[in-house]
């Protein structure tokens, strides 16, 4: 790297308080559910038209690309099809790979490609027809293939059955119940319910999710998260391109374990040293956090982060939810989209759904789900069975 | 010895450990994650164990294992110091003591553990 491009990226990049930073500086989220005849490609692009749009730039801007993948439409080198596709000339692309954390890892790798200079404006995309692309079985056996190919699929597990390993020690060792786990379906139900792109938005009682179809015990039906078609991309920038950004201040893994048999503890995921990395990047502490992001595939999955990391006590997400302390106007607001469990779970863009929700919360265009004080955010991903972690604290830059 | 493996159609249940950091662990490899040791020790386990988690799958992933749908899944802690994902009697729960023998699941031999 030359001198003078060293002392501009430095320039650029480092605020005045030191820390580098970067900008999310546009969002694109597509309503999730079913779009029949759509394929991976074509929501791709409608969500990254989005994310241009609302960043307020053009094709030519984006000199970097990274996307997730499709498991209705594999390919060796997704991203440079998708660059032909949309008519991007990235100098940097490619594809990665990390199960329900990729949205949160794709952010943090943009933060430092932008962060060291390697490019200016990196469009994050992804997109998959995930429900109606192919047949359920083949979703659910798609899925299922994080277990171990001779130690754990063999047995007949599926996703929601290692999950409901996870939920039944957990219960044992934190005192949770059934009804703690309803509670946090209710709550992004409601919250789905005030958002027009949410697939499932009709609200719902602790009952109906107690008395929903029972999937891998104690996991239900309405504890689990729905597949869906859709499609989100954000852009992530060296500099502000408009009048509503949000910084990217610190990200953080951790990656303990691959298979739920190999697991160390099945109640002390990697969850809490990722977010420790990424609250130590930005110079915070959890407790100032005023938004939160959390991922959601099942009701114990949200249980567990948010315990975790410390935004509830253990054993305490249910009563806290119950309470209306996550609801949009309680005190720590929490997917305000409806999350993985309502709004949707399209594969990579399942998560990237609640980072375009964190940033419409920071940049006060979340309509009539704004929370009061949403400035500074905690977002948290995983993948595979609560193995791998991707933590990200943004902050409000407008 | 011939070690008897479940996975290679054996009616047993092998592990591996190091004789060089005494690591344990369960799925079989040519070295120890722990310290890269090339020469591990197959051994074979005792069939007996403590049920560490439990679910009871009844919505099975295809249509061949809906045929035995429900069916528990469990994560036993065997008495060697290695955990596995098995089948279980459906009324077992978390601390039970339990011992494994061996059946068939839509084509595969599986470990299957009942009530010590």
């Amino acid at each position: 790297m030359g001198l003078a491009r060293l002392l501009f990226t430095t320039f650029t990049v480092f605020t005045l308080t030191g820390l580098p930073v970067s900008y999310i500086t546009g969002v694109g989220l597509m309503p999730y559910g079913k779009h029949p005849g759509k394929n991976t490609l074509d929501l791709m692009g409608e969500a990254a038209t989005m994310a241009l749009a609302d960043a307020q730039l053009e094709r030519g801007d984006i000199d970097g690309l990274v996307c997730g993948y499709s498991t209705t439409m594999p390919h060796l080198m997704l991203s440079t099809v998708f660059a032909e596709h949309f008519g991007l000339k990235p100098e940097y692309a490619h594809a990665i790979q990390l199960g329900g954390a990729t949205g949160f890892a794709m952010a943090m790798l943009a933060h430092h490609l932008v962060e060291s200079g390697v490019a200016k404006n990196i469009l994050v995309v992804a997109g998959e027809n995930r429900l109606t692309g192919q047949s359920r079985d083949s979703a659910i056996q798609t899925l299922a293939q994080v277990g171990h190919p001779v130690y754990e699929v063999p047995l007949g597990a599926t996703i929601p059955a290692y999950y409901g390993l996870l939920a039944s020690r957990y219960m044992l060792e934190y005192g949770t119940t059934e009804t703690d786990f309803a509670e946090l379906a209710v709550l992004m139900r409601r919250h789905a319910s005030m958002h027009p792109g949410a697939q499932f938005k009709e609200p719902i009682t602790v009952d109906a999710v107690l008395g929903s179809k029972p999937i891998a015990s104690p996991l239900k039906l309405l504890d689990c998260c729905p597949v869906s078609d859709g499609g989100a991309a954000f852009v992530v920038s060296r500099a502000r391109t408009n009048d509503f950004n949000v910084k990217i201040r610190g990200t953080g893994q951790a990656h303990p374990y691959q298979h739920l048999s190999a697991a160390p503890s099945l109640t002390q995921s990697g969850a809490a040293p990722a977010m420790a990395k990424a609250l130590a990047a930005a110079g915070v502490k959890a407790s100032d956090a005023d938004y939160a992001a959390i991922y959601d595939s099942f009701t114990i999955t949200l249980t567990i982060l948010l315990e975790e990391l410390g935004l509830a006590p253990r054993g305490g997400a249910g009563k806290l939810a119950h309470e209306g302390h996550f609801s949009h106007d309680g005190k720590l607001p929490l997917n305000t989209h409806g999350g993985l469990l309502s709004y949707g779970h399209c594969g990579v863009g399942g998560a990237m759904a609640h980072l375009v929700e964190t940033h419409r919360q920071l940049t006060q265009r979340a309509e009539n789900r704004q929370a009061k004080n949403a400035s500074l955010a905690l977002l948290h991903g995983d993948g595979g069975v609560l193995s791998s972690h991707v933590s990200l604290v943004v902050e409000s830059a407008t | 010895m011939n070690v008897l493996d479940w996975t290679k159609d054996g009616d047993g249940i092998a592990y591996q450990t190091c004789g060089n950091c005494k690591a344990i662990w369960y799925f079989q490899r040519s070295f120890c994650p722990e310290c890269g040791t090339s020469t591990p020790t197959t051994l074979q386990a005792s069939g007996r164990g403590t049920v560490h988690a439990r679910t009871l799958v009844t919505r099975a992933p295809t249509e061949e294992l809906r045929a035995h749908a429900p069916y528990l899944i469990v994560l036993i802690d065997a008495e060697e110091g290695f955990r596995l994902m098995a089948h279980g009697d459906a009324d077992l729960q978390i601390g039970d003591r339990v011992l494994a023998r061996f059946t068939q699941l839509a084509g595969h031999k599986i470990p299957y553990f009942d009530k010590a």
